[in-house]
């Protein structure tokens, strides 16, 4: 039963434990699983080419007939076109892309490799964060951020990611970091090098499978964010992609399918792209601290 | 940040190792901890700023909050343990929370039962483990997403997929996001999708576990359900452990699929009111803040309590090799 710890033996033949038929049986049976399991994916798709009247009459996933109609009235059914939410949306992510590598790696790099006084104390409380709720401090941060007068625009759902509050990913990169030979840094400090060049010429370009699984990470995670988007956004005009489709939902009243069908697969290409381009590091990333 | 001059001048010196004056040596050391200190707090400063102003205060300003009447409009009114004692007997938010408990009951369960499933069958030697593992993991990533609620919503509505499908069997369906008792069931499904993520962390276990183990079972003729049930499950049960009460917590969390699938009322008939859209709705829809934010330390609780009682249960059935 050698076969139960070795994934990568070829083809799954280990000697005595399954024979080629049986193999293939179970392939067809994964195989099947799992189309059941995208089919709801795969609809949403085809259905997005089907003339709204003909997508509950035609169970078919092939389009009888493929045409654009959905995509061209649904881009242009809202008070913008959807460009402008993509484009609200995308401004949002980059930044959070941007602040959550820059502050996260700090803070894991002073967690990791840098001695300094309460250092355990603040490293127990940035643990205690990341389990806390959202819901705790929503009400508190959204009277804030209406005294600044922050409220329809981006800042809300950006500055934070400036402050390393997302401490997933602190935790993410000290594990990394942890991982790291301390000889190269010794080596580092012994030709002179102090912690701010250790840390960006050294600790940072070794990160770089850590920084891109946060990067796909926080991406995904701030395209789909609907909560505090809804939230902070309430102007039409500052609509990201999730709540610009919400309101899509509730103007249409189950006369328009195909059009938000196609709206809706639109908003899920990017997270798509980044699914493929970064699924190397989105398993390492929830193999190691168990992401969603 | 430590000045680079000094760092050149006297780093060398203390690493090198050269007999010094203890006086000089100690002096070093210690404006080496002291240059440090000031070093680490440096990196730290975002983190630190953030703590203050976007978590820590807010959890204190939450907390007094949770103790007045408070609408954005006027300054806070202080009512003691009122908004406690309304909680006591608002008939919505003990429907919130039986309709929370049965999401997560059920759909946790679910998810984890299939993402177990799913890693064993997967983890035994198979030829293109990559590619399923990134098909059965693409609906976590998905699921979050305002597309998919409202795919699901069309999915489970009157003219929807699954009522095409019993069509075929010859059973009239009926809009099921739209009827009470089955609304919260389209969500568990939902829920129960994602399982995914869980997934591939059982995947990852369960190459943690020794193939010496495996080999030594084999040699004392133990059957497949004889080594799963004595060397498998055991040694997965820190996983299992560890995926539950992750997706306990976060499953008590949800708020989006809900939210698009019931147009924002939790609806039919509250079916689908779970705790976090009521939060929603009393705090930004009805602007009881004070209310609101009792609400979200009562969620709090039930979601320490819940990974507390996890925890004391873990010493029952989770095994730790090294113990």
């Amino acid at each position: 039963m050698t076969s139960e710890t070795l994934p990568r033996v070829r083809a799954g033949r280990t000697p005595g434990t399954e024979s080629r038929g049986k193999g293939l049986l179970k392939h067809l049976l994964i195989i099947a699983f799992g189309f059941v399991m995208l089919y709801p994916l795969l609809w949403l798709l085809s259905s997005s080419f089907k003339p709204t009247e003909v997508i509950f009459r035609e169970p078919s996933l092939l389009p009888s007939k493929v045409q654009f109609d959905n995509y061209t009235d649904g881009w242009t059914a809202l008070a913008h076109p959807f460009q402008h939410y993509l484009l609200n949306s995308a401004v949002i992510a980059v930044l959070a892309i941007i602040g959550n590598l820059l502050t996260c790696s700090l803070a894991a790099y002073a967690f990791a490799r840098v001695e300094f006084p309460l250092k355990k104390l603040w490293f127990a409380l940035m643990l205690g964060t990341i389990m806390l709720p959202i819901h705790v401090l929503i009400v508190p941060q959204y009277v804030l951020f209406s005294k600044l007068d922050w409220i329809n625009t981006i800042l809300p759902l950006v500055v934070p990611k400036f402050l390393a509050h997302d401490a997933f990913f602190v935790f993410l990169m000290v594990q990394f970091i942890r991982g790291l030979p301390r000889e190269l840094d010794e080596a580092a400090r012994l030709d002179g090098c102090g912690h701010f060049r250790i840390y960006a010429r050294i600790v940072m370009p070794l990160c770089l499978p850590a920084l891109a699984t946060s990067a796909v990470f926080t991406f995904i995670w701030t395209w789909n964010d609907f909560f505090s988007q809804l939230i902070f956004l309430t102007d039409p005009d500052k609509y990201t992609v999730p709540v610009a489709l919400r309101s899509f939902m509730d103007a249409q009243s189950g006369t328009s399918w195909g059009p938000l069908f196609a709206m809706s697969v639109v908003a899920l290409v990017p997270i798509f792209g980044f699914f493929l381009a970064g699924q190397r590091y989105l398993t390492r990333g929830i193999a190691t601290t168990g992401l969603k | 940040m430590s000045p680079t001059g000094s760092t050149l001048t006297r780093e060398p010196q203390e690493v090198a190792g050269e007999p010094r004056p203890p006086g000089r040596d100690r002096s070093t050391r210690y404006s080496q901890r002291r240059r440090d200190a000031v070093t680490g707090y440096l990196f730290l400063t975002p983190w630190l700023i953030g703590l203050v102003a976007i978590t820590l205060g807010p959890i204190l300003a939450s907390l007094y909050l949770a103790f007045t009447d408070y609408s954005l409009l006027k300054p806070p009114e202080w009512i003691g343990l009122a908004n406690f004692q309304e909680m006591l007997s608002d008939r919505r938010l003990h429907k919130s929370l039986l309709v929370t408990f049965q999401y997560v009951l059920i759909s946790v369960p679910l998810q984890l039962l299939m993402a177990l499933g799913l890693a064993i069958v997967l983890n035994k030697g198979i030829r293109g483990l990559g590619f399923y593992r990134s098909v059965f993991y693409l609906p976590s990533l998905l699921a979050g997403s305002v597309s998919i609620a409202i795919l699901w919503r069309q999915i489970f509505g009157q003219e929807g997929l699954v009522n095409d499908v019993l069509a075929k069997f010859g059973i009239e369906g009926q809009s099921w996001v739209a009827h009470p008792d089955f609304a919260l069931g389209t969500l568990i499904l939902l829920n129960g999708w994602t399982f995914g993520a869980p997934m591939v962390i059982f995947l990852a276990g369960l190459r943690q576990i020794p193939a010496s183990y495996y080999e030594a079972a084999a040699v004392d003729g133990a059957g497949r359900w004889t080594t799963f049930v004595h060397i498998t499950l055991p040694l997965l049960t820190p996983i299992i452990f560890f995926n539950l009460v992750l997706q306990v917590i976060g499953a008590f969390q949800s708020f989006t699929q809900a939210f698009v699938v019931s147009g924002g009322t939790g609806g039919p008939a509250d079916s689908t009111l779970l705790y976090t859209l009521y939060l929603y709705d009393e705090g930004f829809g009805s602007f009881h803040m004070g209310y609101a934010s009792a609400m979200a330390w009562l969620l709090l609780a039930i979601i320490a309590a819940l990974t507390a009682i996890n925890f004391l249960f873990a010493k029952r059935w989770v095994f730790y090799g090294d113990e």
